[in-house]
């Protein structure tokens, strides 16, 4: 006990002396918070429409103004000209067009119908369903103003219709931010996990004062201990400092127990330690260290749901999952922080990240040589 | 107690692959020797100072040391050796005291006594004033004799010194030999490859290698009687190295 207390020492002074990893530690949460949880996000804003208004009746105006009207849309430009509208689509000078044809508002009062066209630039699948999604409801409500307005102005008959109202629980605005803001804590803990520990145990290996320690009489686990520890408390604070950041600038809510949290942190950096660890004893360079950390990482990460439910994944990818830790962590903060879940929720979570962090660990101790 | 015998080696084979580093050495070192280990470079002689410090398991052969057997009690032999590696191995980016403190930890000295060594040791070395000051930023003489102070911190039984004095000048050398002198008189064997044939003059007995056999071991003075040479180092030139001896 006393040895790994000696070591723990070792480590923490090499890594407060080292200024830059010091920086690191503080600098990079930061730098995460700040730039990645307001520019990742799914919202769809200022979708760049061209609209082609051949008709340049009331009521194409009143449509026109109406799309002008929501958040959505910039109307970036009018024309008579189709080619120049589909052109624009082509030049990627905007996103959407409108077709207005000749005669709509005449057809529209008088007929009691026609016919409008829209073009999307699908080459971002996602945005163009959803650009089209807010162009849809914003038709849809003008044609039941329309309907109405029909209604008023003669012709007697009964409509009846469904009116749904909805709300969203857990995150009532849709906020983006709230929803990606925990995704970004489960990048920086990992990332801070994986790649410290073993480029630390690497670097060793590399100045060859493993050596030294490895004609010594301590105990593989003593090793193992207390190149863990370390960086297991530099995790947690990290990720103590991510969510103060989180609170001040975004004011991230946090609904369940912080307590809970922080308890399966510490048992998910023991699974990510574990496997640095491991993966350090196989490496005899940095540089092979960090080529195969890259790409662990970005495995971990987006299988993990951080962008996409991992719900909606298919079987398979649902099936590494069970040995994805980032995808228990990324889960369980969630759950945590937006649904408020409590210890017997995340029960489940907490037994698969415990048997994950054995598996690890004796991988380690079990691969860590003190022979060469 | 001359007699007694703290490293036995019998008929020890290492092979990497189909390269034979260690050919069926077979020698003994006694309590409180000094045992010079003499070989060109690539003679095998870091392979077996890894083998007998733990580092390294052998191919064949029986190999005790301290009394413990090497394959079945390798960590047990490490708490009754120290070691120095021929690459510098202490941390740079660590004080001298910091140094001492971990390793002086490690082997489970308690903190007074590694405190009270800390200051006894700086002051034999008068290093007193270096005592926070990272490692890193010393020359290098000063580091050998840190590093071989940091070897015998735990009074070992036997301590492997790997080229200890690479790169060292002259003056530090031989206060780094009257450190190994004083070691020895404490009764710590002491086990040292070189290639400075001044220093093998020092050692009780020398065994020169070759191409991953012992050629012969012997006292200086014997070997030298032997061969009829005036100096270690003709002998060396003489029997380390048979094929530059034809054609010289």
């Amino acid at each position: 006990m006393r040895t790994i207390l000696y070591l723990i020492r070792k480590e923490f002074i090499q890594i407060f002396r080292n200024t830059f990893l010091a920086r690191a530690i503080f600098g990079i949460p930061i730098v995460q918070m700040v730039i990645l949880v307001p520019a990742v996000t799914f919202e769809i804003r200022n979708i760049e429409l061209c609209v082609v208004d051949k008709d340049m009746s009331t009521e194409s105006r009143q449509l026109i103004s109406r799309i002008q009207g929501s958040e959505f849309f910039l109307l970036k430009h009018t024309t008579f000209n189709e080619k120049e509208a589909d052109d624009m689509l082509h030049s990627d000078k905007c996103d959407m067009v409108l077709h207005i044809p000749e005669n709509f508002g005449r057809n529209v009062t008088r007929e009691g119908n026609d016919k409008i066209m829209v073009a999307v630039n699908a080459i971002n699948a996602t945005s163009a369903q959803l650009a089209w999604a807010y162009m849809r409801g914003i038709l849809q409500d003008y044609n039941a103003e329309l309907m109405v307005q029909n209604l008023q102005t003669g012709t007697p008959a009964r409509m009846s219709f469904i009116e749904t109202t909805n709300r969203f629980w857990y995150n009532p605005s849709l906020n983006y931010k709230y929803y990606m803001l925990p995704g970004i804590l489960v990048i920086l803990v990992t990332a801070i996990g994986l790649l410290l520990a073993g480029l630390n145990v690497v670097r060793e290996k590399e100045m060859g004062t493993i050596e030294q320690l490895n004609v010594t009489p301590i105990r593989k686990y003593q090793f193992i201990t207390a190149k863990l520890i370390p960086f297991l408390i530099i995790g947690l604070i990290d990720l103590a400092f991510g969510l103060l950041i989180g609170k001040i600038l975004f004011n991230i809510p946090f609904n369940g127990s912080i307590a809970l949290l922080f308890l399966f942190a510490a048992l998910y950096l023991v699974a990510v330690l574990g496997l640095a660890l491991f993966l350090s004893t196989l490496s005899s360079t940095q540089q092979q260290y960090l080529f195969v950390v890259f790409f662990i990482l970005m495995i971990f990460i987006l299988m993990s749901g951080i962008f996409t439910p991992a719900e909606s994944m298919p079987l398979w990818a649902q099936q590494f999952n069970i040995i994805n830790p980032a995808a228990y962590f990324m889960r369980v903060i969630r759950m945590v922080m937006l649904k408020g879940s409590g210890f017997s929720d995340v029960l489940p979570d907490i037994r698969g990240i415990i048997l994950i962090g054995i598996g690890t660990i004796s991988l380690a101790i079990w691969r860590y040589r003190k022979t060469v | 107690m001359i007699n007694e015998k703290v490293i036995e080696v019998k008929d020890l084979v290492k092979k990497f692959g189909s390269f034979v580093a260690n050919d069926n050495l077979t020698f003994d070192v006694y309590r409180g020797e000094i045992f010079g280990f003499l070989g060109a470079n690539g003679a095998g002689k870091t392979t077996t100072l890894r083998i007998l410090s733990g580092l390294s398991k052998p191919t064949s052969g029986d190999v005790r040391v301290a009394g413990f057997d090497i394959y079945r009690h390798a960590e047990r032999v490490k708490r009754h050796i120290g070691y120095m590696c021929q690459k510098f191995s202490l941390y740079e980016d660590l004080t001298v005291a910091e140094n001492i403190m971990l390793y002086g930890g490690i082997y489970g000295l308690p903190k007074k006594l590694i405190e009270g060594k800390t200051t006894e040791l700086l002051e034999s070395m008068d290093f007193t004033a270096y005592r926070k000051r990272i490692i890193g930023d010393l020359p290098l003489g000063m580091r050998q004799k840190l590093a071989f102070a940091v070897a015998i911190l735990h009074d070992p039984d036997i301590v492997f010194l790997d080229e200890p004095t690479g790169g060292v000048d002259p003056i530090t050398r031989r206060q780094f030999w009257e450190m190994i002198y004083k070691a020895s008189a404490d009764g710590i064997t002491v086990f040292v490859t070189t290639h400075y044939m001044d220093e093998a003059e020092y050692c009780d007995r020398v065994s020169i290698m070759s191409e991953g056999r012992i050629v012969d071991i012997d006292s200086p003075a014997g070997l030298k009687d032997k061969y009829r040479c005036a100096t270690v180092q003709d002998v060396f030139v003489k029997i380390a190295r048979p094929s530059n001896n034809k054609t010289g």
